[in-house]
């Protein structure tokens, strides 16, 4: 007695290999989709910016007409802001992820807090503008300066860079805080001389990482207030001063089409930018990360 | 020489003691856990500080226009002279318009990308695959606000001739490529977690790779994968740039994506770049519109959680 009719099982399996083949085609088609647009986006603006990339576009102050435009403020004014919110985001980061990972008890309190890390994470950046508009630029009195927007954006930033510490302060094994507390060593001794040395290549691959969001983010700087047409660069902390993608926006809008390209040039000297930092958290990664 | 002596001659426990009695490191130990908790509520604050001055701020709105003329009015006209409209239902539409095109074009390609990544490319395709992912999902999106405006438009307007210079079609593409990413790798994620011994279990039954992925893996990731879709709404609620530079100005309360649109976001961005002043009914608008857009995203947000919690299968 035969139970298996084994011509129908042939039959019925050449079918479904091939609708097995036939998706995954579709699927691969469907991710590549992804690189399609990478590809069209980067093309685009390379072959639209890269007339206008020079070295007086980089030299040269914002201008009514495209040919004379530069980017200096900007840039300069980014790395003003980047100087407020790298030490603030990551003091204020390292700290919050420290407490969590270290410190902190099961309670009511800190289970509360690691929550509204998480909630804090998914608020939009136009929100977070309209608290910097409030509470720095307005409350404290800061106006449209380097530290009203290096604050906004440093705490746009820290759910990203509390995460970030979290993981990798969790990834030090137990085993060296036992062996440093073995030999004597206090809880802080500990933390200070064992696991943030382990932990610190993971806590500033996603510092950077986070750090480069801030420095494309264009909606709080927007909310805050910041202006576009600056002819000197900034010399003090509550200097006004413009941005990168601040300047890309302003450029993006205008009617005249020769903007547009100078607009390209001004998102590839940002994208370089990016590409720099994305770089470094690569190599700290690659590097510098233990595997226990 | 005598301090020497006098350490060699001292016992191990006179030592711990020693060091015991220091008042110093005491401090040290007792203060370090109070700063780090209080660099700790930071956070904290900052939600307290987001929430409270949206309330203050929208609160002194409604003083000024009534609550239900904002929550049920059809016309959004605050730039009016004579009789500025505060209703708040066509910067919704807006909104939901860019959203809804941004679901349709993400979901699909970032499923079918998550299941191929994690179902059947080999780790030669993922390599190469993942980066690309990771670098869309790091490009500034004024950059794809840029892109949507000044490349899908005009490619749009080929395919379209009724197309506006400003429309939702385009920005409502844009950011579904935006947050392609965030649904592929949250939802690869999903599916890699789902144990390799239920795969195995249905590959000897005689199931092909298609067959595993549909009817084994993705319902088992499911939860994992509607959350990611979720946060994936959230972010397109909230985008900001992509629709204040492609999608126009124009507060509508309909359901025509070819013509120019406003979004609560680039309703936001379009008062900050103007010149209205502190203290107007203008001004306060914007919070209460910062407001309703906040309401948004944090009941997607507590959604996404509240799915991933919920329906959470444990292995």
């Amino acid at each position: 007695m035969r139970y298996i009719d084994h011509a129908a099982v042939v039959k019925r399996m050449n079918s479904r290999m091939i609708v097995n083949k036939l998706f995954k085609t579709i699927f691969f088609l469907a991710t590549l989709f992804a690189l399609l647009a990478l590809g069209i986006l980067f093309y685009r603006i390379i072959s639209q910016g890269v007339g206008y990339l020079s070295l007086d576009f980089l030299l040269n102050f914002g201008s009514r007409f495209p040919e004379k435009a530069g980017i200096k403020a900007a840039l300069v004014g980014s790395l003003w802001m980047m100087a407020v919110v790298a030490p603030v985001s990551l003091i204020l980061g390292v700290g919050s992820a420290i407490y969590l990972e270290e410190y902190a008890k099961k309670s009511k309190l800190n289970d509360f807090i690691r929550m509204n890390i998480a909630n804090l994470a998914g608020v939009p950046s136009v929100v977070f503008g309209l608290l910097g508009l409030t509470i720095f630029v307005r409350a404290l009195a800061l106006g449209n300066s380097i530290l009203a927007a290096g604050f906004t954006m440093s705490l746009l930033i820290l759910p990203v860079i509390i995460v970030a510490s979290q993981e990798s302060i969790r990834a030090v094994p137990n085993e060296l805080r036992e062996a440093s507390y073995g030999m004597g060593a206090t809880k802080w001794q500990t933390i200070a001389k064992v696991v943030l040395p382990s932990a610190i290549p993971g806590i500033l691959t996603g510092g950077i990482l986070a750090l480069s969001r801030a420095i494309g983010e264009t909606a709080p700087l927007v909310v805050i207030g910041i202006p576009v047409i600056i002819q000197f660069l900034p010399n003090n902390l509550l200097s006004q001063f413009t941005a990168m993608p601040m300047q890309i926006f302003d450029w993006a809008k205008r009617p005249q089409e020769e903007f547009q390209y100078v607009a390209s040039a001004g998102i590839i000297v940002l994208m370089i930018f990016l590409l720099l930092m994305n770089s470094i958290a690569v190599i700290i990664r690659n590097k510098f990360q233990k595997r226990y | 020489m005598a301090l020497n002596e006098q350490t060699a001659k001292m016992s191990v426990q006179e030592m711990i003691a020693k060091q015991k009695g220091k008042k110093g490191k005491f401090w040290v130990e007792k203060s370090i856990p109070i700063i780090l908790f209080l660099i700790a509520s930071i956070s904290v604050l900052t939600t307290f500080g987001i929430v409270f001055t949206l309330i203050f701020e929208t609160f002194e709105f409604f003083k000024r226009v009534p609550f239900l003329d904002y929550l049920l009015g059809t016309e959004w006209l605050p730039f009016s002279n004579n009789e500025p409209l505060y209703g708040i239902l066509p910067l919704i539409a807006g909104t939901l318009k860019v959203t809804l095109i941004a679901v349709v074009v993400a979901v699909p390609f970032g499923l079918a990308s998550a299941v191929y990544l994690s179902e059947f490319a080999n780790d030669k395709t993922r390599r190469v695959i993942k980066p690309v992912l990771e670098v869309l999902a790091g490009i500034p999106t004024i950059v794809y606000g840029f892109f949507a405006l000044t490349f899908v438009t005009p490619l749009l307007q080929q395919f379209i001739p009724g197309l506006k210079i400003f429309n939702a079609l385009s920005p409502g593409i844009v950011v579904g490529i935006m947050i392609l990413p965030m649904i592929a790798s949250l939802s690869e994620d999903a599916m890699t977690s789902v144990p390799k011994s239920i795969r195995e279990g249905a590959l000897a039954l005689g199931a092909t790779k298609l067959e595993v992925a549909m009817k084994v893996v993705l319902p088992a990731a499911l939860s994992g994968i509607m959350a990611s879709i979720v946060l994936a709404i959230s972010r397109a609620i909230g985008e900001t740039m992509i629709v204040s530079l492609a999608g126009g100005s124009t507060p509508r309360f309909d359901g025509d994506l070819t013509g120019s649109i406003q979004t609560m976001t680039a309703y936001i961005v379009q008062v900050s770049t103007g010149d209205a002043g502190y203290g107007t009914t203008i001004y306060y608008s914007i919070y209460a519109v910062g407001f309703t857009l906040f309401l948004f995203t944090l009941l997607m947000n507590w959604l996404a959680h509240a799915i991933s919690k919920r329906f959470r299968e444990e292995y």
